[in-house]
């Protein structure tokens, strides 16, 4: 398992977020997710544009051995889609911090759900495979 | 913690993701089931299957117990090692459990069942031996390594003692051949060509780190499963079980009923069944769009009552998700799928889907 990225936020379903500089919000799943499905091999994206509320449906990740849902961790709007997932879901495999992004988002006023530091994620982690 | 192979350290020193099957702690792949599935469609793969139970059956009465305990003729098997797929069925007619059994000579008789059917098994048999003369004998101390895809056998045969190479590499498909402490046969459960061999427990874990060395890829259970259902091999426990008569899992097929007067167990059930027209049918379904089918989804035939997905998946040959599901009598090409909420169209499509490499389905 890989270390977990000091710039990023966690969520008890096993998502990441990381704040850019222009104040939207980049999310995807974690190692720890993608190692648990196993080889993906269908995303479901939003669509730009659409709303998003802090704890609701916001993707579905498929693999050989399950489907999963990715909830939203912040309300807002859909701002980017990671449309490379289209042809080659298994980049959230291979690379789930870089490459396997999943979606951008600009946050709304609503607020956060409850985000975990990297320190947090990881006692979260270990406690799950006691 | 469940009951673990020979090879379970070699799994583990080889970073395999080791998860529960029917009790056993098997390596589901060792980085990518997807390149494992690959793999043995290309080029070769190896499985660790020794959770398998190999029964052998010895004794001047082996021959017609069998016949009497399958649904199929083991008089079919006319020359030394041919083998045989058969089902085992209880008196209603129900699967007990489906198995391959070789012909070793007039007095011995080899059977490879499931791994999570071993104590079950074993139970039936031996209720079923009555006054026949034989001995029913659980072979544990063997191990068992099936290698499969188009270049298996040949990277094996260098791996083979020499002494036995060329008798093993003149196996016909469906053979097997007892080499001194191995047994080679050329069956498998992916749709491609290979071997599976048996051996001493204490000598697996050399053979197996040969073959490795030979260039065969390490491949778990889940390119197993993925390899299986593209090939429409039948998985017990999922596609059929005791409730189920092999009619209605696509299994008629491995039924004889000639000689009329072989009187096998659940013959009678059988019967009944045959004579049913009503009966549900055993086809294979192609997902038209994306997404993936699973086990249990409800199959809605218009007109007609629901069916049952009972091995949902996704087949990485064909980048399609595929299913086998039993379904009502008719005649009817498509149908639709709940998935999550949703109904999905699917295709009714013939099993097997892929074999030899080849895609069969018109996708």
């Amino acid at each position: 398992m890989s270390e977990l990225p000091g710039d990023l936020e966690y969520t008890k379903d096993h998502e990441w977020l990381r704040k850019e500089e222009d104040g939207s919000v980049t999310v995807g799943i974690t190692d720890y997710a993608q190692a648990a499905l196993g080889d993906l091999v269908y995303v479901e994206l939003p669509e730009v544009e659409q709303e998003l509320e802090v704890g609701g449906d916001m993707a579905v990740v498929e693999s050989v051995k399950a489907a999963s849902d990715v909830y939203a961790p912040v309300s807002g709007v859909v701002l980017a889609i990671n449309e490379e997932l289209a042809d080659d879901s298994e980049k959230i495999n291979a690379d789930p911090y870089g490459d396997g992004w999943i979606v951008r988002i600009q946050p709304g006023d609503d607020g956060v759900g409850e985000l975990m530091t990297p320190d947090e994620y990881q006692v979260f982690l270990d406690e799950l495979e006691d | 913690m469940g009951q673990k192979t020979p090879l379970y350290q070699q799994h583990v020193d080889a970073g395999a993701r080791i998860v529960d099957f029917g009790g056993w702690d098997m390596p589901l792949h060792y980085g990518s089931q997807l390149d494992e599935h690959h793999a043995v469609r290309s080029q070769a793969g190896m499985f660790d299957v020794s959770h398998m139970t190999v029964v052998d059956i010895s004794g001047d009465d082996a021959r017609e117990f069998l016949r009497k305990l399958l649904a199929n003729d083991v008089d079919r098997l006319t020359e030394r090692g041919k083998a045989l797929y058969s089902c085992m069925l209880n008196d209603d007619g129900g699967v007990v459990d489906d198995l391959i059994v070789y012909y070793l000579d007039d007095h011995r008789y080899r059977l490879i069942v499931n791994a999570a059917t071993r104590e079950k098994d074993l139970a039936w048999i031996r209720g079923q031996v009555g006054k026949h003369n034989l001995a029913v004998i659980e072979r544990d101390e063997l191990a068992m390594i099936a290698v499969q895809g188009p270049q298996a056998r040949s990277l094996a045969a260098a791996v083979i003692p020499e002494e036995y190479r060329a008798a093993a590499e003149a196996l016909k498909p469906f053979f097997g051949l007892e080499a001194g402490d191995i047994f080679v046969a050329r069956t498998g459960y992916t749709g491609e060509d290979g071997w599976e061999i048996v051996v001493p427990s204490d000598a697996v874990a050399k053979l197996w780190n040969d073959f490795a060395a030979a260039g065969i890829r390490r491949c778990g259970l889940g390119a197993r499963d993925t390899l299986r259902l593209e090939a429409g091999m039948n998985l017990y426990g999922t596609d059929m079980d005791g409730t189920i008569s092999p009619l209605e899992a696509g299994l008629g097929w491995t039924i004889a009923w000639e000689p009329s007067d072989r009187g096998f167990v659940g013959r009678t059930a059988l019967e009944a069944v045959r004579a049913n027209a009503d009966r549900q049918k055993f086809v294979g379904l192609l997902l038209q769009s994306k997404g993936v089918l699973r086990n249990h989804q409800r199959v809605v035939v218009e007109g007609l009552a629901d069916g049952e997905i009972t091995s949902g998946g996704f087949s990485p040959t064909m980048q399609r998700s595929i299913a086998m599901a039993r379904v009502p009598a008719g005649d009817y090409s498509e149908a639709k799928v709940e998935v999550r909420g949703r109904l999905l169209d699917v295709s009714i499509v013939k099993i097997p889907f892929v074999r030899n490499g080849q895609v069969l389905t018109e996708i």
